[in-house]
C-alpha cells in the first residue's frame, strides 16, 4: 500500500464532500417536520454546487496521478466527469423538491447523493475491481430511485425493469472482468495494455471479452440493442429520476467506456471501434425512428436520448483527441440541454397531471416563459444554433471526417435531420394548436425556476462562447492519449 | 479601436429580440416601437456601411476579428466586400418594411418580432461572415425561426405541411454542405475555418471535384435551385407577409451567396467543372419557373413561382463565371429582393382585405388600394426587366454574360422574359382592373400610414437604382474582381 499524501484527500475531495452533504442529510431528517423536509432539496442542491466550487478551487488536478494503489487515477477527464455529475444531481434534487410524494422523503436526497457518489468513483476508477464496486454503487440507488413510488404500479415497474436488467448486464460485464484477469493477470485498466502487447493473445478470444463488457456499459448508455429497458423506466420513474438517469448515469457510462477502451484495448481499437460505429449507427437510427411514433413526451425523450447516445458515440469511434474531445463536449450540452427538458417536462406534468405530448397544446399561451424554456431545450436537442447541440454535433462530426469517416458523419447528419422532425412537432404542438386548458395558468414554483434558468443560460453560453468549454473537454480527452 | 459597426449590425436584432421576449406580452404597441426602434436603426447602420465603403480600396473593409475558439482556428471574422454591402443593406430594408407591414399582427407580436430578429440576425451574420464555421453558425439561426414564423402565423390551410417541409429541405442542405466544409477544414490542413485562409489553399483538383456539387446545391437549396426548389413556393405562400417578405426577399439570396462564398469561391476548380451543369439546371429554373408562375391561380403561387424563375437567373450569371454574368447576379440579388418584398407586401395587403388570393374571384383593387396598385406595377415593370428599373440593370449583365458563354442558353432564358411580362400584365389585370367582384363592394379597407411608406421606399429604391446603376454596379463589379481573381489564379 503506498503511503499517504495529500494528493490523496485532494484526489477524492468530491466524494468526501458527497459523503459528508449525505451524513447531513441522514442526520437532519429525523429532526425535520414533514412540511419542512422539503427544504432538504435547498441543502441538497446548495451543497452539491458548494462541493463544486470548493473541489474547483482547490482541488482541481494537475499531471495525471495514480492514487490508493493504483484504484484511482487523478485527473482531469475523471475531473470534469465528477463536476458535470454533481451539476446534473444538483439540479435533479431541485427537480425532486415539488414532487408529490417524493419531494418530502429524505431519502430520495440521500440516494440522489449515493449513485452521484458511485459516478464520481467510476469517472476516476483505473483499476477493474475499483470500476465494478462504482457502477455497483451507482446503480443500486437508482433502482430504488426507479421504483420510489411504491404505489405507482408503473413506478414499481420501472424500479424492477431497471434492476432486472441492470444485474443481468452487469453479471455479463463482471465476466468479462474475470476473463479479462485471467488473460493478462492484472485488473489495472493501466497495465492491461501492456499485458496485451507482450502476451500471446487469441483475438477472437479477446474481442468476445470486450463485448461482453461492452453489454454492461451499452446498458449504462443505453446503446442498441441494450436500450429496452430506457422507455419504460423513464416512464415509469419520478420524472426528475429519469432526466438523471438519461444524463448524469449515460454521461458516467461514457466515461467509463472512453477510458477503458482507448486505455486498455488500444491493441484491438479497429474491431472495436468497427463494432462500435455500427452500433452507433443502429442506435441512432432506431432511437430516432422509435422516437417518432411516440405519444408520451417521456418516452419520446427516451428514445431520443437513445439516439443522443449513438451521436455521442461517433466521437468514441474516431479514437482520437479531437474524438474525445468532441465526446466530453457533446455530453456537457447534452446534460445540460435534457436536464432541461425534463425539468420542463416535470414542471409542466404536475400541474396538468399528463405527460402526453397533446396536453402541451397552447403551453406558450399558458405559460410562455416555460413555452421558450422547451423551445431552447428541444432545439439545442435538435442541434440548433445558438444553443449548445448545435456546436456539440459539429465537433462530433469534424472528429469523424478527421478520422476519414465521413460515411459516418453522413448518417448522423441524416439521423439529426429525423431528430429534427419530431422536435419541431412537440413545438408545433406547443407554440401552434389550441386548448380549452388555455387561460389556466402553469405555476412554477421556485426550485423549477432557478434550474430552468440556469440551464438554459448554460445551453446558450455553451452553444455561443464554447471556447473555454471546448478547452476544458480538451484537457480532459488529452489525458487518455 | 474602431467602432465595431458590423457586430452591433448583426447583434442589433438579437439584442432587440431578448429585450422584446422581457417585455410583457399586453404591451403589444411597445413591443412594434421597440422592433421598428431596433430596425431602423440597423437599417441606418447598413446605410452607412454602403456608402462609406470605399470603392477604390476594394476587397474586405470594416473587418473585425475576434478569436472564438483558436484551438480549431474558429474566430468572429467579419468583414463586407462589394457583394456583400448591398447585401446587407437590402436586409436593413426588407427588416423595416417586414416590420411596417406586420404593424397589424394581433396574434402573439411580442414572439412574432423576437423570432423575426433572430432570423434577421442570421442573415446579417452569414453575409459578413468572412469565417466557415461562424457562417454556418449564423445560417442555422437564419433557418430554424422560419419554422416557427411560418406554421404560427402562417396561413392556416398549408402551414404546418409547408413549415416542415421547409425546415426539413433547408436544414438537409446545410448540413449536406457542412459535410463538404469539414472535408475542406481537414484537407486544408490549415487549422484555420477562415474563409480568407482557406480560399488560397489550392486544393487538389480532384477534391474540387468532388465536393463542389455537396457544398454548392447544399446551399443553393435555399437559392431554390432546380430540382430542389420545391419548398419555396409553398413557404413563401404559407408564409405570413412579413415572413415571405424577408423569405423571398432575403434568405434566398441567402442560399445563393452562401453557394458562391463557399462554392465558387473557396473551390474554384469545382466551378469550373460543373458550370456547365449548374447551368443547365438555371436555366430549368428560369424558364421551367416562368411557365409555372403564369399557370397559378392563387395569386400569392405565381409571385412563388417567379421567385423560383428569378432566383434562376443569379444562378445563371454565377454559372457564367464572367464579370458581366457575376455582376449582373449580384445586382439581381438586390433588385430582386426588393421587388419580391414588395410583391409579397402587396399580396397582403390585398389578401387581408378581400380574404382570397384566387385571381379569377378577384378584380378591381385599383379603385381601392391605389398606393399597392401603383407598387405591384413598378414591381412588375422590374420583374420584366423593363430599362429605367433596377430589374434591367441585373438582367442586361447576366444576358451579356451568358452570350459570352453560351448564346443558345441566352436565348433560351430570354423566352422568360416574355412569359414573365405576360403573367404579370395578366395578374395587374385581373386583380387591379377590371370589375370590382360584387362581394367585395364596400368591404376594402384603405390601408394604413406605416404600409404607404413601406411601398413608397421600396419603389424609389427600384426606380432609383434602375435610373442610377452607378449607385451599386461598380461597387458589385469591385467584389467581382476579387471571385474572379480566385477563379483566375486557381
Amino acid at each position: 500500500m503506498a503511503t499517504y499524501t495529500p494528493t490523496m484527500i485532494l484526489a477524492i475531495l468530491p466524494e468526501i464532500l458527497l459523503l459528508a452533504l449525505g451524513i447531513l442529510i441522514l442526520i437532519l431528517e429525523p429532526f425535520w417536520k414533514e412540511e419542512k423536509r422539503r427544504n432538504l432539496g435547498w441543502l441538497t442542491a446548495g451543497g452539491l454546487l458548494a462541493s463544486i466550487f470548493i473541489s474547483i478551487f482547490i482541488g482541481r488536478p494537475g499531471d495525471p496521478q495514480m492514487v490508493f494503489g493504483g484504484m484511482l487515477r487523478y485527473d482531469w477527464l475523471g475531473f470534469f466527469f465528477k463536476m458535470l455529475f454533481m451539476f446534473g444531481a444538483a439540479a435533479t434534487a431541485l427537480f425532486l423538491m415539488d414532487m408529490e410524494r417524493v419531494g418530502r422523503r429524505g431519502e430520495v436526497y440521500l440516494l440522489l447523493i449515493a449513485a452521484t457518489l458511485g459516478m464520481n468513483l467510476m469517472a476516476s476508477a483505473a483499476d477493474l475491481i475499483m470500476l465494478y464496486l462504482a457502477i455497483e454503487t451507482t446503480s443500486i440507488p437508482l433502482y430504488v430511485l426507479a421504483g420510489f413510488m411504491l404505489t405507482d404500479d408503473r413506478s414499481t415497474e420501472a424500479g424492477f425493469k431497471y434492476l432486472l436488467f441492470g444485474a443481468m448486464t452487469s453479471a455479463v460485464m463482471l465476466y468479462g472482468f474475470s476473463l479479462l484477469y485471467g488473460f493478462t493477470g492484472t485488473t489495472s485498466i493501466y497495465d492491461l495494455a501492456a499485458m496485451f502487447a507482450a502476451g500471446q493473445h487469441s483475438m477472437i478470444l479477446a474481442i468476445g471479452t470486450i463485448m461482453l463488457i461492452l453489454v454492461g456499459l451499452g446498458f449504462k448508455v443505453s446503446l442498441v440493442p441494450f436500450h429496452f429497458w430506457a422507455p419504460d423506466v423513464y416512464e415509469g420513474a419520478p420524472t426528475p429520476v429519469a432526466g438523471f438517469l438519461s444524463t448524469a448515469s449515460k454521461a458516467a457510462g461514457f466515461a467509463v467506456l472512453m477510458r477503458l477502451f482507448v486505455v486498455a484495448f488500444p491493441e484491438f481499437y479497429i474491431s472495436w471501434a468497427s463494432i462500435l460505429a455500427v452500433l452507433a449507427v443502429i442506435t441512432m437510427t432506431v432511437g430516432n425512428l422509435l422516437a417518432l411514433t411516440q405519444k408520451n413526451i417521456k418516452r419520446m425523450l427516451a428514445y431520443s436520448s437513445i439516439a443522443h447516445a449513438g451521436y455521442a458515440m461517433i466521437g468514441v469511434v474516431a479514437v482520437s483527441k479531437l474524438g474525445v474531445t468532441s465526446v466530453v463536449f457533446y455530453l456537457l450540452a447534452y446534460i445540460l440541454t435534457n436536464l432541461a427538458a425534463f425539468g420542463i417536462v416535470m414542471a409542466f406534468g404536475r400541474v396538468a397531471g399528463s405527460d402526453e405530448i397533446s396536453a402541451y397544446a397552447g403551453l406558450s399561451r399558458r405559460a410562455p416563459g416555460l413555452a421558450l424554456a422547451m423551445l431552447v431545450a428541444f432545439l439545442s436537442l435538435a442541434g440548433m444554433p445558438p444553443f449548445g447541440g448545435f456546436v456539440a454535433k459539429v465537433f462530433v462530426f469534424a472528429a469523424a471526417v478527421q478520422s476519414q469517416m465521413v460515411w459516418l458523419a453522413v448518417v448522423g447528419i441524416l439521423n439529426s435531420i429525423i431528430g429534427l422532425y419530431y422536435y419541431l412537432t412537440v413545438l408545433k404542438v406547443v407554440y401552434l394548436y389550441r386548448s380549452e386548458d388555455e387561460d389556466k395558468p402553469v405555476p412554477i414554483t421556485r426550485p423549477y425556476g432557478i434550474a430552468l434558468v440556469i440551464l438554459s443560460v448554460g445551453i446558450l453560453l455553451v452553444g455561443t462562447l464554447f471556447a473555454p468549454w471546448f478547452s476544458l473537454s480538451g484537457a480532459a480527452a488529452l489525458n487518455l492519449f | 479601436m474602431v467602432f465595431p459597426i458590423l457586430s452591433v449590425i448583426v447583434f442589433t436584432p438579437l439584442v432587440a429580440s431578448v429585450l422584446i421576449l422581457l417585455m410583457p406580452a399586453e404591451r403589444k404597441t411597445e413591443v412594434r416601437m421597440l422592433a421598428l426602434a431596433a430596425a431602423i436603426f440597423a437599417l441606418l447602420l447598413s446605410i452607412w456601411v454602403y456608402f462609406n465603403y470605399d470603392q477604390a480600396a476594394a476587397g474586405y473593409q470594416f473587418v473585425e476579428k475576434y478569436q472564438w475558439l483558436p484551438v480549431l482556428g474558429i474566430s468572429l471574422h467579419l468583414g463586407v466586400d462589394g457583394l456583400t454591402a448591398p447585401l446587407v443593406l437590402l436586409t436593413g430594408v426588407v427588416m423595416v418594411t417586414g416590420v411596417m407591414i406586420s404593424w397589424n399582427l394581433d396574434d402573439r407580436p411580442r414572439e412574432f418580432f423576437a423570432f423575426l430578429f433572430i432570423l434577421a440576425s442570421g442573415v446579417f451574420g452569414v453575409f459578413v461572415s468572412l469565417d466557415l464555421f461562424m457562417l454556418f453558425f449564423f445560417y442555422e439561426i437564419a433557418v430554424f425561426p422560419m419554422y416557427l414564423l411560418i406554421s404560427i402565423w402562417g396561413w392556416v390551410k398549408t402551414r404546418e405541411y409547408a413549415a416542415m417541409k421547409l425546415t426539413l429541405y433547408l436544414f438537409i442542405g446545410s448540413v449536406v454542405a457542412l459535410v463538404g466544409a469539414l472535408a475542406m477544414y481537414f484537407a486544408s490542413g490549415l487549422q484555420t475555418f477562415d474563409m480568407l485562409a482557406l480560399q488560397n489553399a489550392n486544393f487538389p483538383p480532384q477534391f474540387q471535384h468532388l465536393w463542389f456539387p455537396f457544398v454548392f446545391l447544399g446551399f443553393a437549396v435555399l437559392g431554390g435551385i432546380f430540382p430542389f426548389h420545391n419548398w419555396s413556393p409553398d413557404g413563401h405562400v404559407a408564409a405570413p407577409t412579413a415572413v415571405s417578405m424577408f423569405h423571398a426577399g432575403v434568405l434566398m439570396k441567402l442560399g445563393a451567396f452562401a453557394a458562391l462564398r463557399v462554392g465558387i469561391m473557396l473551390l474554384p476548380e469545382g466551378a469550373k467543372y460543373w458550370a456547365g451543369w449548374i447551368m443547365g439546371l438555371a436555366l430549368v429554373n428560369v424558364v421551367y419557373g416562368a411557365f409555372i408562375a403564369m399557370v397559378q391561380t392563387d395569386f400569392k403561387y405565381v409571385i412563388g413561382f417567379s421567385s423560383v424563375s428569378h432566383m434562376g437567373l443569379v444562378m445563371l450569371g454565377f454559372s457564367t463565371l464572367t464579370k458581366e454574368g457575376l455582376t449582373g447576379a449580384g445586382v439581381q440579388m438586390f433588385s430582386h429582393g426588393i421587388m419580391t418584398a414588395l410583391f409579397f407586401a402587396v399580396v397582403g395587403m390585398v389578401y387581408d382585405r378581400a380574404h382570397t388570393r384566387e385571381i379569377p374571384k378577384l378584380g378591381g383593387m385599383s379603385k381601392y388600394l391605389t398606393w399597392p396598385t401603383i407598387g405591384f406595377i413598378i414591381g412588375g415593370l422590374v420583374s420584366m426587366g423593363m430599362p429605367g428599373f433596377s430589374g434591367f440593370v441585373a438582367e442586361f449583365p447576366i444576358f451579356m454574360g451568358i452570350w459570352q458563354v453560351r448564346p443558345w442558353v441566352a436565348i433560351l432564358a430570354a423566352i422568360s422574359i416574355v412569359i414573365t411580362a405576360s403573367y404579370i400584365m395578366l395578374v395587374i389585370r385581373r386583380v387591379f382592373f377590371g370589375q370590382v367582384p360584387e362581394e367585395f363592394e364596400g368591404h376594402i379597407g384603405p390601408i394604413n400610414a406605416l404600409d404607404k411608406v413601406a411601398i413608397g421606399f421600396l419603389s424609389v429604391l427600384m426606380i432609383g437604382l434602375g435610373m442610377f446603376p452607378a449607385l451599386m454596379v461598380p461597387m458589385v463589379q469591385t467584389g467581382v474582381e476579387n471571385v474572379l481573381r480566385l477563379l483566375g489564379g486557381a
